[in-house]
């Protein structure tokens, strides 16, 4: 892994079109600014890995669905 | 045309039911043609890939348990869908049921979005996080009153 060293508001260049810039240091929290093109998708790891997995449990649901109608007729009375 | 589903075996279905998703949904980026199905049962649907007959996922609107529900989702992830107008639009949260149905929770978190004029479906990342990957359905049902 290449480790680079920043300070607030510098930047580092990845490609020709993605940029990662140090918005704020406060603490032991970061802020990056992170400029790149809509095809290429950038998210929070621990937040993709939640939706990776609960995808992976959805997709092993059992076929047979279950009834959701008591609760939603108890829910117009 | 004729496919395979996980659910049905061999159906027939309209080729107004194919959705194609450009990037896949997360966990599955090479399955891209899925199918949407009716299961008989609402509120749910079966989102069934069209490349894996494995693979198929049960979908909901999400306000039928939590009417309180609002899509806030990137450009971005609506520039997937080639977004004009809210008529167009279908959204869906991902269901899983496990050995336990009462335990049946959905995904408010990363919402299914589908253009269904053009077609395209895209997981979406919620930009509202009090929406979780698990939301207990039939838990949030029962206290729907108390919120």
């Amino acid at each position: 892994m290449l480790i680079l060293a920043r300070r607030l508001n510098e930047k580092i260049v990845i490609g020709d079109d993605i940029c990662v810039s140090v918005v704020d240091i406060r603490g032991d929290q970061v802020k990056l600014g992170i400029e790149a093109p809509k095809t290429v998708k950038v998210y929070r790891q621990e937040v993709y890995d939640a939706i990776q997995s609960e995808n992976v449990e959805a997709s092993k649901s059992a076929i047979s669905l279950p009834s959701l109608d008591p609760y939603l007729k108890s829910d117009n009375d | 045309m004729t496919i395979q589903s996980k659910p049905y075996g061999q159906i027939e279905i309209s080729d107004r039911q194919v959705i194609t998703f450009p990037v896949g949904i997360f966990g599955f980026e090479n399955l891209h043609k899925y199918a949407l199905l009716d299961t008989g049962q609402p509120p749910f649907y079966w989102l069934q890939s069209l490349d894996e007959t494995a693979i198929a996922f049960i979908i909901m609107n999400p306000y039928v348990f939590r009417p309180d529900y609002v899509l806030d989702v990137s450009g971005e992830d609506l520039d997937a869908i080639d977004y004009e107008t809210d008529e167009d639009i279908l959204v869906f949260a991902i269901v899983t049921i496990p050995e336990e149905e009462s335990r049946m929770s959905a995904n408010l978190q990363g919402p299914v979005i589908i253009n269904r004029v053009r077609q395209l479906g895209h997981q979406a990342i919620s930009l509202n996080q009090s929406w979780k990957t698990k939301h207990f359905i039939m838990d949030e049902l029962e206290h729907a009153g108390a919120r």
